[in-house]
């Protein structure tokens, strides 16, 4: 996805008439941001601080803070490994490994058509049935390195659930 | 049969997670297939993780359960006379409320988790539901504090503070507008609670905060959730129309003239906004870092303003404190811990889930009688107790009840009640290093100690592990420790020390070069463990 592509200025402006008035206006705004276009590209910084008269300073710093907010597009199916304590007691970092094999991308990168992306999250709050881990916005558990080679084998044969 | 069969599929995300939706498509299809009527309802779940996806079907004497339920099942389930109750599969569980982990339970936040539609109002109120908003209703300010500080509540999102103190300290505060924040920013491993009162029953939760916003004097509450939990915000923002439709929410709540309503922001992948002041600065658009107190957020709080700053449980827990009264709730507990703990038994363990009990409950009673042993079938080492920055609890600890005060005796923390279980081929020098990785990941970076001391505690852990000078680097470990606990300006960098220097002090043979007890001990493979 080339960002000129996207309709970044629409999309700004739409996020402003929803969320201008509210008070704390940058966070929910960046998140439908985000939803429109997958990440939050650095011209709309611009229009963002003037829709909500803030310094640029302040709108870069904030969606450089969060790591929820991404700056450049992702990939189409964003894979987030939960690397956290309950996990790890049940191989969370056995299947990290399994997973970056797999994909034959490294943590916190993407595979070279881009398809899919691999990070690490910290907790999903399925710590009962560790390990587990979200795809997009869809989270999984019990996840064995069969269960992960089933999952991205229907996302790369495209059947989405 | 006569009537249409009911049959209940959580919606839940640690069902979901393990195919919930798939199997109550496969219902769906078996019934059409053969013709049989059947109503599903997508009710909560129980928090029995293990049984999920756990089905249940409605009989007379109560529910019948089959779990955990595959879609390839569904079929056979049909053939052996589902969704009657009678039906007999490898996969029954039979009556669910008759389980052992369930009825040993004093389920009195979570008593409806499981039971209902955590979206229909109808349902709510059928199971008590707005009890104590409609007497809340009839107080005075004073008397729902009072009701709440005589209940023994403490936060329950682990620093265990009076929760009447700090309502009171908001009611008495002059300026206005006031606010009600609801922090749902549940980013500790092992906790999942807050997570199952949004999912499984959020409309206690919007009672609970209605109830709070009477009681201090707000018209509106913030909850901030994690944006790691979309089905929690997909799920309370439905609860909270269907509440507003009901006339629970809004501009006139139940006719009674008094004004208050709800909104969802939602996080943004950062650790440290779970601290309160860092919550406020994110809801107020910026960036999460830490805020010196006083002045107290309860007087200049979210916009400057009084707020009543609580965790979801915490919320969750003042309905039936005032439907019940306050002696019911105090009437559970041991010593300053009244009411109920929600244990979140995590990790490494065969029956995981949620387990509330009044407090004073042992480390060993939770793994004896509701654990079921470890999941890898090893012998448990190692259990670390409240989240990321809390302790590493050995065996020697195991027999002491989980009280605030008890635990603080030792050095441990409750916390919010997580417990995460290791088998014994965890190093818990490595989980020290991992502490500290963490904390230098998340840290907001305000004070030095915890923007630095993460850093370099990481590095000296690293130095230990490889035998490099280790009785120095040791005691530089252990004074780099005591400034972060004295110098940092939250939980984050203060108690990040806890998990290491319990896993030193307990553990420290692994903390010698070679020490690794994966190859030492000849494991299994843990990810092939069922």
């Amino acid at each position: 996805m080339s960002t000129a592509a996207v309709d970044v200025e629409g999309a700004v402006e739409r996020a402003l008439e929803r969320h201008r008035t509210r008070p704390g206006a940058l966070l929910p705004l960046l998140h439908d941001v985000q939803h429109e276009l997958g990440f939050i590209p650095a011209e709309s910084v611009d229009a963002i601080a003037r829709g909500l008269n803030l310094s640029r300073a302040e709108v870069h710093g904030v969606i450089t803070y969060y790591t929820h907010f991404r700056q450049h597009a992702p990939a189409a199916h964003a894979v987030q490994l939960c690397q956290a304590e309950a996990c790890q007691s049940m191989g969370a970092e056995a299947l990290a490994a399994h997973a970056q094999s797999r994909l034959g991308c490294a943590m916190n990168s993407a595979t070279d058509d881009g398809r899919f992306s691999l990070e690490p999250v910290y907790c999903l709050g399925l710590c009962a049935s560790s390990p587990s881990m979200m795809i997009g916005e869809r989270v999984y558990a019990r996840v064995t390195p069969q269960r992960f080679d089933q999952l991205i084998g229907a996302l790369e044969a495209g059947k989405t659930r | 049969m006569s009537a249409v069969a009911t049959v209940y599929v959580p919606r839940d995300s640690s069902a979901r997670a393990v195919g919930a939706d798939e199997v109550a498509d496969a219902i769906a299809a078996e019934a059409k297939r053969r013709g049989q009527p059947l109503r599903i309802v997508r009710n909560g779940s129980r928090g029995l993780a293990w049984l999920e996806p756990l089905v249940e079907c409605a009989a007379a004497s109560g529910r019948i359960g089959f779990g955990p339920v595959q879609p390839q099942d569904v079929a056979a389930l049909f053939d052996a006379g589902f969704p009657d109750p009678a039906a007999l599969h490898p996969l029954s569980i039979g009556p669910v409320e008759q389980l052992p982990y369930l009825k040993s339970q004093q389920r009195l936040t979570f008593a409806r988790i499981g039971l209902t539609d955590p979206v229909s109002v109808e349902d709510y109120v059928g199971h008590e539901g707005f009890a104590g908003l409609r007497r809340a209703l009839q107080m005075q300010p004073e008397a729902i504090v009072n009701e709440v500080t005589a209940s023994g509540l403490r936060g329950r999102g682990g620093a265990a503070f009076p929760t009447g103190i700090k309502w009171q300290t908001a009611m008495r505060a002059a300026a206005t507008p006031k606010y009600v924040v609801c922090n749902a920013d549940e980013g500790d491993s092992g906790s999942f609670a807050d997570r199952l009162v949004m999912e499984s029953d959020p409309l206690v939760l919007i009672e609970g905060m209605t109830i709070a916003g009477l009681a201090v004097g707000a018209e509106m509450g913030y909850i901030y959730v994690r944006s790691e939990y979309p089905d929690s915000v997909h799920t309370l923002e439905e609860a909270m129309q269907a509440a507003r439709a009901a006339g629970y929410l809004g501009d006139n709540i139940l006719a009674s003239g008094r004004r208050f309503d709800l909104e969802v922001r939602v996080g943004a992948g950062s650790y440290v906004c779970g601290e309160e002041t860092a919550m406020l600065e994110s809801l107020e658009g910026r960036r999460g870092i830490v805020r010196a107190k006083p002045p107290l957020p309860a007087i200049n709080g979210l916009f400057g303003q009084p707020t009543a700053i609580n965790n979801v449980v915490t919320l969750a827990s003042v309905p039936i404190i005032l439907a019940r009264g306050a002696s019911f709730y105090k009437d559970f507990g041991v010593g300053r811990s009244r009411g109920t703990l929600t244990v979140q038994l995590a990790g490494n363990v065969r029956h995981g889930g949620l387990i509330e009990v009044a407090f004073g409950v042992t480390l060993r009673q939770v793994l004896d009688n509701w654990g079921g042993g470890t999941a890898s079938g090893r012998a448990v080492r190692a259990i670390q107790v409240g989240g990321p920055l809390g302790t590493y609890v050995p065996p020697s600890h195991w027999d002491t009840p989980l009280d605030y005060e008890a635990y603080a005796k030792f050095g441990g923390v409750v916390g919010h009640g997580s417990v995460v279980v290791h088998d014994d081929t965890v190093n818990l020098a490595k989980m020290a290093r991992f502490a500290m990785h963490f904390c230098a990941l998340e840290s907001c970076g305000k004070c030095t100690p915890c923007r630095i001391g993460a850093v370099r505690g990481e590095e000296v852990i690293d130095k230990i592990m490889a035998g490099q000078d280790t009785e120095r680097q040791i005691t530089l470990l252990r004074d780099l420790c005591d400034t972060m606990v004295s110098g940092s300006l939250c939980a984050m960098g203060g108690m990040t020390p806890f998990p290491v220097l319990s896993a030193l002090n307990h553990y420290p043979e692994d903390f010698q070069k070679g020490s690794d007890h994966a190859s030492r001990r000849n494991p299994q493979k843990p990810a092939a463990v069922a």
